[in-house]
């Protein structure tokens, strides 16, 4: 870390060396002061691990689903969820059985006691290949018999496994928060940036823009510009075209917070004593300046990406966002947009669930990073 | 006071340009222009449009000449006759469309903001003045859970609670005989009986970031000097906590309820279409979906208008409430 910090740290134990007994704190480095800060903070730990098995499932998909997500059934369309029953030497799931509504002329299942479904551990299913390269056809749990049907949280009306979708509805929902913040924050960090090291008119014509595109209100807009998107473009595109959308307006918050701790940082002594010393502008910024914030900035990123799965949930869901065959937790709660699938398939909203873990989780962790973000206060 | 409000509302001058130009640019940027598609739409039903026609459209939308010349045609009809286009999509006048929509969302909006505002100062007061107790912890838990729960979601689950256990329907803003029904005390009380739903719905979300901000201010506050001096002459400690801390805490609370605006109406527009409430989302979506631009255009910039008067409303509450603002 740069000259401030080792010169900071000790002097908070001059004054106040009881308050701390660690006798490690001395030599501590800043980044190790956080991580005790953020130790503390219980449910900011809890959030980090529920964040950190999401992206383990994103990574694995392949092998942590049951069943080909686009894998239809004609046979089990609706299928209830089913409950994993485990007894001493395996497990089993009920089969199901049919019955056809006279009135309705609709087959809706019911879960049949009497036959019951063998569960393994790392079965043998549909062959897949993990991360498009090696060929596989474990999966972490799937029935003894590959042909029986086992769908532990229910299938959708073309007899889709939901569990195995909201699997790989994982990979585009947790990563296009990720996408959508880098291109908010590069944004943000230059206009913020330059807003607050320049300040004056500078700041003033861009501090004007930020609060224009803050006083608008966001759905309506996202909305227009995803309708204007093409209809024949490639997924992929339709994918990076909704994250430059959403980072259209995410930038402006991050630009705010990196302005403002730029206003407050340019007038500091230690910044003062490199100018002294020589040190080019670009030098001042990136080995004195950003060290400083940097925690900050990862605490306001992590804040900020719920907000963009959020918005990629709700487009998506109105039909505007991605588009099928793209599954995203937003592509698959769409299935749930009208009342008689919800009164019908109460399990179809199963990818909302989802969502809140991963934005719950975010939060947390988040918070307990801002409050870590200053060990010294 | 007068000169500071003057100033405000020259500001937003240029900023309600500035939209406008946006709106423009979003319905240009849908291919195809509308009169193609009405004169397909038209084809299409075996009707036939005289070229006369075509013509005079053509002529009063500027259609087919370069964009700045359209834009101010869009936007001098707007402003001299009212005219915001025509819907091909509902072949009328954007106009006949809108303004019955545009009423509804006005009142879902100001419901829902007062109801964020109330529930967000008491709640967020109550926990910062009973910090750590078992109610803090609860309602700090709910507001977190309103801020990870997508309104649209609270709502389906509402649905299917309703259609399943109670076996009635939630959606809509009247039951099924009131929605022709000419305007009666009748209606409005079924009109409230329904508004409450996507009002606590929509709000429930910004009323949880608005009470952790509340939060945090009055903690900031209650620690100060002034406090214990006024606690020291002996005030009583609820018109104490409400003359001083309070005060001063509503202060940034009431700047970022003019941020919360454009939330609260893009909130509105996801979770009246799960609703089927009769406010601008559903058709704004649908005229979206259909590429009917210039309706879509005009709800865009008919809402974004109104979130700029809603923030400058906000500004100028925020400077009556706050003398050092007025005068700066």
């Amino acid at each position: 870390m740069s000259a401030q910090d080792s010169l900071a740290a000790p002097e908070v134990l001059v004054r106040q060396p009881a308050a701390e007994p660690e006798p490690s704190l001395v030599v501590a480095s800043q980044w190790r002061l956080m991580w005790w800060r953020f130790r503390r903070h219980r449910m900011a730990l809890a959030g980090g691990v529920v964040i950190l098995l999401l992206y383990l499932v994103a990574l694995f998909a392949e092998f942590l689903a049951p069943y080909d997500p686009e894998a239809t059934s004609v046979q089990y369309t609706f299928a209830p969820p089913q409950v994993v029953h485990v007894y001493m030497v395996g497990a089993y799931v009920f089969g199901y059985r049919s019955v056809v509504d006279p009135q309705a002329l609709r087959r809706t299942f019911t879960v049949d006691e009497s036959v019951g479904i063998s569960v393994h551990l790392f079965a043998r299913g549909p062959s897949y290949k993990l991360w498009g390269l090696i060929p596989m056809n474990v999966h972490v749990i799937g029935p003894e018999d590959a042909s029986a049907p086992m769908y532990l949280l229910g299938s959708d009306r073309l007899g889709r496994d939901v569990l195995s979708r909201i699997i790989y509805g994982t990979r585009v929902s947790m990563s296009i928060g990720l996408v959508g913040v880098a291109l908010s924050l590069i944004l943000g960090v230059l206009l913020g940036g330059i807003s607050g090291y320049y300040g004056g008119a500078i700041d003033t014509a861009i501090q004007r823009v930020i609060e224009f595109l803050r006083s608008i209100p966001t759905i309506p807009l996202w909305l227009g510009l995803a309708a204007a998107l093409p209809a024949s473009w490639s997924p992929l595109q339709v994918y990076f075209a909704i994250t430059v959308i959403l980072s259209l307006i995410g930038w402006t918050g991050l630009a705010r917070v990196v302005g403002g701790r730029f206003l407050s940082l340019r007038e500091e002594d230690f910044v003062m004593a490199a100018r002294l010393d020589g040190s080019s502008q670009l030098r001042i910024i990136v080995r004195h300046m950003v060290p400083s914030f940097l925690s900050h900035i990862i605490a306001s990123i992590t804040l900020a990406i719920p907000a963009v799965i959020l918005s990629e949930t709700a487009l998506s869901f109105l039909g505007l966002g991605l588009r099928p065959p793209v599954i995203s937790w937003g592509v698959l709660l769409q299935e749930a947009q009208n009342i008689r699938s919800v009164a019908t398939a109460p399990w179809l909203l199963a990818p909302g669930v989802a969502v809140v873990l991963a934005v719950l989780g975010l939060n947390f962790l988040g918070d307990g990073l801002r409050d870590a973000a200053d060990p010294y206060g | 006071m007068v000169g500071f409000v003057a100033r405000r509302i020259l500001l937003m001058v240029p900023t309600v340009i500035a939209i406008s130009v946006m709106t423009f640019a979003i319905m240009q940027l849908a291919p195809g222009d509308f009169l193609t598609s009405l004169v397909a739409g038209m084809a299409s039903q075996g009707e036939s449009v005289s070229q006369g026609a075509i013509d005079a459209l053509r002529d009063r939308y500027g259609l087919g000449q370069p964009p700045h010349v359209q834009y101010l045609k869009w936007v001098s009809g707007i402003m001299l006759r009212g005219d915001f286009g025509q819907s091909f999509e509902w072949n009328r006048p954007v106009s006949s469309l809108i303004w019955d929509r545009m009423g509804f969302t006005l009142v879902l909006s100001l419901g829902t903001l007062t109801f964020t505002w109330v529930f967000a100062f008491l709640v967020g007061v109550y926990s910062a003045v009973r910090r750590y107790s078992i109610g803090d912890y609860v309602l700090s838990f709910l507001a977190f859970i309103g801020l990870a729960v997508p309104g649209f979601l609270i709502a389906l689950v509402l649905l299917y609670v309703s259609a399943h256990f109670f076996n009635q329907s939630v959606g809509g803003l009247f039951s099924p005989e009131y929605v022709e029904a000419p305007w009666s005390l009748g209606k409005v009380v079924n009109l409230l009986q329904h508004l409450w739903i996507p009002i606590v719905i929509i709000g429930l979300s910004q009323a949880a970031s608005l009470v952790r901000i509340m939060r945090a201010n009055l903690l900031d506050e209650l620690h100060k000097p002034y406090v214990v001096t006024a606690r020291a002459k002996g005030l009583p400690e609820g018109r104490l906590l409400l003359k001083y801390p309070v005060r001063m805490a509503v202060n940034p609370f009431v700047s970022t309820v003019g941020w919360s605006l454009p939330a609260l109406v893009s909130g509105e527009a996801v979770v009246a279409i799960v609703l089927s409430l009769p406010t601008t989302g559903p058709l704004l979506v649908r005229a979206l979906q259909s590429k009917d631009m210039y309706l879509a255009g005009s709800f865009i910039l008919l809402l974004s208008t109104l979130t700029v008067i809603g923030t400058l409303i906000s500004d100028v509450m925020l400077a009556w409430l706050d003398p050092r603002i007025r005068y700066q």
